[in-house]
């Protein structure tokens, strides 16, 4: 009984003294404010800030290698904790929201061909550019569903990405799933937006697209300041939002979409009560 | 009758009947030759005409890019058009030369042809590729290529893939029927070229007429006729050289790697033609087949034919089409339109009807294992799917996605309808896209 005792014992004695002089010898240094940064980070891992994932981007800022206001599902708020942390004064982005710029679904848009493949828009966008007649049009297979980290992305019935712009925090990641690059990043500010994504002029459009952008040059005439039209497509000028939504009901086809009077076709989701105010 | 084959593999029913007995038969010139720069696999050649040019059958319209890369030709006599994108087989717009036909179909006078006994290896090599010589059964790789081994590489054994193991096709029998001295001559030559013995003929053995023929033919010439068992994918390189020689090609290897070069038949015909002759490779046999063409044919096409006017030819369609197929039904691409043009890969056009289809949407798997049994290369294909579906390139990897050969076996059994072929193919481009990065 006693050896039993003093044998395990004093192998406990030898081991925690080992890891004692251990765990000094070769500790690891870090730097604290590595810690309290990693803290304030929403943890999501998403990738927005170019880093792969909060801890590198708490380590990068940490060092002083990248901004602090690059955290963009953490917004204002984390940056403002990250500014305090390091003493700094911060320095806050225009906060981004991803749209689709699309509204061709099923019933709108037509297809080339019969796709019963693999769901997913990058293998389809392989057989002969996509099913879809139009070259830019959402294909509405859910890649970018499937990558958003944050669940904000929605298919309709009828096959077409919807966004949130309440759960979108615009981490992108959505943008690097799309093969047809119909996501964009916009101002969080702006509620107006061109949904149309293809450069066809409007002869073409109309054969394949019911709500598509023919490039009509209405909406620049009736707020210039608003809109910019190249290559046959119309784009909000983000830089002057304010009459964008004058627009909307001279629009020939309309492709103009104000988000605080609603969503695309078929999309359950409700206008975010931030916009409407 | 000792017949080899290979582990694996299916027998869909074969479909031949509606061809197999049609002799070849010209096609008519059409209105105008689409004729595409890019029709091999490799660098696409490079335009060298421009608009308003007259050009000779035979011609030299864009020149090879690069050592895997081979000449385009003109396939008749004309006017050159236009030189702009045209709607390719692979389903987009790419540069094509539109040779409008001016009826008189002349040769270039220039082009010679030579003895092949009296040339050099290198001289040899050098007329196969200047001919824009390309595998015809359909994988259009360029043949001067597989000609040039490394030297480190013993090749002992050349096989003649006379198989036409997709079901539907019948160019390849008719022209074993038809042209043997051409493939005879053919396989002499690359014989010299290779400089070995040893040549092995593999026929399906649904082709009898065609086995006792060439068998008859090849005896004076030390060629060997091997009959093989009616099995998809026969063809396939590697289960045509397990069949033939019991030689197994290494995973990520090559048939070289096995001391073995594999070449179609009508390669061989269009070699003989190439140095006998002098002359490039500008038409191909095609079979305009299924059930949806009233008057199914072998036709001998010029490259840069629209798919409408073989269909003419034809008697045209049964019914509307709902599947257009250039190849054969197991991996041959589905087209868009009937206005792109034969290449030199397209050994058939296939019609089916809406009802001769079954179109189901992809269920889930119930891990039944029929396409792990019928895989020739003994992958695991849903295994492969399933991370395709999910993006997870290291484990697809891991699976030996990159050795699948696209047969079609396992999308053809699979019960649920998956795209297991499309699937795989996807993680495939997403390996190599990482290999790429790294």
């Amino acid at each position: 009984m006693l050896a039993a005792v003093l044998s395990l014992g004093g192998i406990g004695l030898v081991a925690a003294v080992s890891l004692g002089v251990a765990a000094k010898k070769f500790a690891v240094e870090v730097d604290p404010r590595e810690l309290a940064i990693l803290e304030v980070l929403p943890g999501a891992n998403c990738g927005a800030c170019g880093a792969p994932g909060c801890s590198g981007y708490a380590k990068g800022v940490a060092e002083g290698k990248m901004a602090p206001n690059l955290c963009s599902p953490g917004g204002d708020e984390t940056t403002e904790a990250i500014a305090d942390i390091l003493g700094i004064e911060a320095v806050t982005l225009d906060p981004q929201v991803a749209v689709v710029s699309c509204q061709g679904d099923n019933r709108k848009a037509t297809s080339k061909y019969h796709y019963l493949g693999l769901q997913d828009c990058n293998a389809a966008q392989k057989l002969a550019d996509g099913p879809k007649e139009c070259p830019g049009g959402c294909l509405g297979l859910g890649s970018c569903e499937r990558a958003c980290p944050f669940g904000a992305i929605e298919m309709t019935s009828e096959n077409l990405a919807v966004i949130n712009r309440d759960k979108c925090t615009g981490c992108e990641k959505c943008v690097a799933a799309c093969p047809r690059q119909v996501i964009r990043m916009t101002p969080r500010r702006a509620t107006t937006h061109v949904l149309c994504n293809s450069h066809d002029k409007g002869a073409q459009i109309r054969k394949y697209c019911q709500i598509g952008c023919i490039g009509c040059h209405i909406c620049k005439k009736t707020v210039p300041e608003a809109y910019v039209i190249e290559d046959f497509l119309a784009g909000v000028n983000y830089e002057h939002i304010e009459n964008a939504a004058e627009a909307i009901d001279k629009c020939p086809t309309k492709c103009i979409r104000d988000f605080c009077s609603g969503y695309p076709e078929g999309s359950s989701f409700t206008p975010s009560r931030d916009d409407a105010a | 009758m000792n017949l080899k084959s290979f582990a694996g593999g299916l027998h869909p029913p074969d479909s031949k009947h509606y061809s197999a007995g049609k002799a070849i038969e010209r096609c008519p010139l059409p209105d105008e030759l689409i004729i595409p720069a890019a029709q091999h696999i490799g660098a696409p050649a490079e335009i060298c005409v421009a608009v308003g040019d007259q050009v000779k059958k035979g011609q030299q319209l864009a020149a090879a890019k690069g050592f895997v890369s081979v000449p385009v030709h003109a396939s008749s006599s004309g006017e050159v058009i236009a030189v702009e994108p045209r709607l390719h087989p692979l389903g987009r717009p790419l540069p094509a030369v539109v040779i409008k036909p001016d009826g008189k179909d002349q040769w270039d006078t220039s082009l010679t042809g030579a003895d092949p006994e009296q040339l050099e290896v290198a001289a040899l090599k050098e007329m196969i590729r200047d001919a824009g010589i390309v595998g015809m059964g359909g994988a259009t790789f360029p043949t001067h290529v597989k000609l040039s081994p490394p030297g480190e590489k013993q090749i002992d054994t050349l096989i003649l893939n006379g198989v036409e193991c997709e079901p539907f096709l019948t160019a390849d029998h008719r022209l074993m029927l038809e042209e043997s001295e051409r493939i005879i001559d053919g396989i002499k030559i690359l014989r010299k070229v290779l400089n070995l013995e040893t040549a092995i003929i593999g026929i399906e053995a649904n082709k009898p007429d065609a086995i006792e023929h060439l068998t008859t033919a090849c005896v004076a010439h030390n060629i060997q006729v091997q009959p093989l068992k009616v099995q998809y994918p026969q063809g396939a390189e590697k289960q045509l050289i397990d069949a033939c020689t019991g030689r197994q090609v290494p995973s990520g290897g090559l048939p070289m790697d096995c001391g073995v070069v594999v070449q179609n038949v009508g390669t061989c015909a269009a070699v003989s033609d190439a140095v006998r002759l002098g002359r490039p490779l500008v038409e191909r046999i095609a079979t305009v087949t299924g059930p949806g063409v009233v008057e199914p044919k072998n036709l001998l096409v010029a490259i840069g034919t629209p798919l409408q006017h073989l269909l003419d030819q034809c008697g045209g369609l049964t019914g509307d089409p709902a599947k257009i197929i250039m190849g054969g039904p197991m991996m041959g691409q589905t087209q868009l339109s009937l206005e792109v043009p034969a290449i030199r890969g397209t050994s058939g056009l296939l019609i089916f009807r809406e009802e001769d289809l079954s179109l189901k949407n992809a269920g889930p798997c119930i891990r039944c294992g029929r396409c792990i049994s019928v895989c020739p290369i003994h992958l695991q294909p849903t295994t492969i799917a399933a991370y395709a579906r999910l993006d997870m390139v290291d484990e697809a990897k891991q699976q030996n996605a990159l050795d699948c050969i696209e047969c079609g076996c396992c999308t053809y059994i699979c019960p649920a309808a998956l795209p297991l072929v499309q699937s795989i193919r996807h993680i495939k481009g997403g390996i190599m896209a990482k290999r790429r990065k790294i």
